[in-house]
């Protein structure tokens, strides 16, 4: 419960403003789809709200410095997205080394970040591309 | 032998799997598949490499459904349940009762089934995800098999299955595959009774998901053709799905099933619904 509030807290004060550049980048990026970095904060915001409502999952983030995850994941789903970004963070398999993540956990987190972007109002196309590009992810993730 | 079988039966295994697995639905939506008319996840009329309900690894999930196919000379009605084990073990029963129109009887058959997943994963790998299943029939009502030449009332049907879903995969839009090889000895599914010595058969779906509530597709179930006094033709439906939930879901369909027992061009709806957890 602690943890929760935290949580809610971190994502009230950080309002989503993790770092972005320039909006120059073509038009029909998945980047721009997504909502461009306004829209990528928006999601990973709500993802927060999602991973701190689920007791599946919460456990994960026990050790997980919210302001960095919240920062990090934004220029990695801009980074995938073809948006103006480089993710810096750790790689996938480093960051979970630790975690024993199970795959249901991981489809949790899947169906966290589908309800957000339906919420979001991200086009299924758009949502489609995104979710295709962090399944290639999965090995890295889940521990086997 | 008596068949572990009525509605109560059911309704007991849901409210032990509703009772005891809080949150054991971590699969995705529509990743269980539907309940085909052997009672196993699937389509309508092939089964699919899927595991029924929503439990993921370590967890414990299952279906039940009502199906009717209604056809000119026919109508076929099926009651299944299944569950199912860390996404990798499926065990179902189902009732089938094919009415005969024009004869004004029924044929039963029940289906015992096992699906083991071998590998893979319907999404995450490269590798489609394998299942191995076995399906055994037991026909009670013989009288038309005998008439039209067979007097064998059990067989079980063996296949291997391999599922994927690709992400994206065609204008944004996620799309299914499934190829199912069947070794069987049965005539009309086993409904026809059964021949002696197994044949090779080949079934396939697809699919394509046009948001994550709606798959519209099509099947088809190569079929032998092995009784001397009638025809048997390969069976072929298309298919709308809706996943409102992993609760419940429902399928209709257009089936075209042929030639059956003497009877031409029986073609008509399917239409199931599903309960899953």
């Amino acid at each position: 419960m602690l943890l929760r509030s935290l949580l809610a807290m971190f994502i009230i004060l950080q309002g989503g403003c993790a770092g972005t550049t320039e909006d120059n980048v073509p038009e029909q990026t998945l980047y721009h789809q997504l909502g461009g970095m306004p829209g990528i904060d928006r999601i990973v915001a709500g993802l927060l709200w999602e991973i701190a409502e689920d007791s599946r999952i919460l456990p994960l983030f026990t050790k997980t410095n919210i302001t960095r995850f919240q920062e990090k994941l934004a220029e990695q789903l801009c980074d995938i997205a073809d948006g103006p970004c480089t993710y810096t963070g750790d790689t996938m398999k480093e960051a979970h080394r630790r975690l024993a993540v199970t795959p249901a956990q991981f489809n949790n987190l899947v169906d966290g970040l589908i309800r957000v972007m339906e919420r979001e109002g991200i086009s299924v196309g758009a949502q489609n591309a995104l979710l295709q590009r962090l399944a290639l992810m999965h090995g890295d993730i889940v521990f086997s | 032998m008596s068949f572990p079988y009525n509605q109560g039966h059911w309704l007991c295994v849901l409210a032990l799997l509703a009772a005891q697995v809080v949150h054991a639905d971590s699969k995705l939506l529509a990743t269980g598949g539907a309940s085909g008319i052997e009672g196993q996840a699937g389509g309508g009329i092939v089964p699919w490499a899927v595991i029924s309900g929503y439990g993921d690894f370590g967890e414990w999930g299952g279906a039940t459904a009502l199906t009717r196919v209604n056809l000119p000379d026919f109508q076929l009605d099926v009651s299944s349940f299944s569950i199912a084990f860390d996404n990798r073990f499926e065990f179902s029963a189902s009732r089938q009762e094919l009415e005969v129109k024009p004869l004004g009887l029924t044929i039963n058959q029940q289906v015992l089934a096992v699906k083991v997943r071998l590998g893979g994963d319907l999404i995450y790998t490269s590798l489609p995800q394998l299942s191995l299943g076995m399906q055994h029939k037991r026909n009670r009502d013989m009288a038309v098999p005998m008439a039209l030449g067979t007097d064998k009332d059990s067989s079980t049907d063996v296949y291997l299955a391999g599922s994927k879903l690709w992400l994206n995969g065609l204008m944004g839009r996620n799309v299914f595959a499934n190829l199912t090889l069947r070794l069987t000895e049965a005539h009309q599914a086993g409904l026809l009774g059964f021949a002696d010595g197994y044949q090779l058969q080949a079934e396939a779906s697809t699919g394509i998901f046009l948001n994550r509530h709606w798959i519209v597709g099509a099947e088809y179930r190569q079929k032998p053709d092995r009784l001397a006094s009638v025809n048997e033709d390969d069976w072929l439906d298309v298919f709308v799905g809706w996943f409102p939930s992993k609760r419940f879901s429902l399928v209709l369909a257009w089936s075209d099933l042929g030639d059956i027992a003497g009877l031409a061009d029986q073609d008509g709806l399917y239409l199931s619904l599903q309960l899953s957890q």
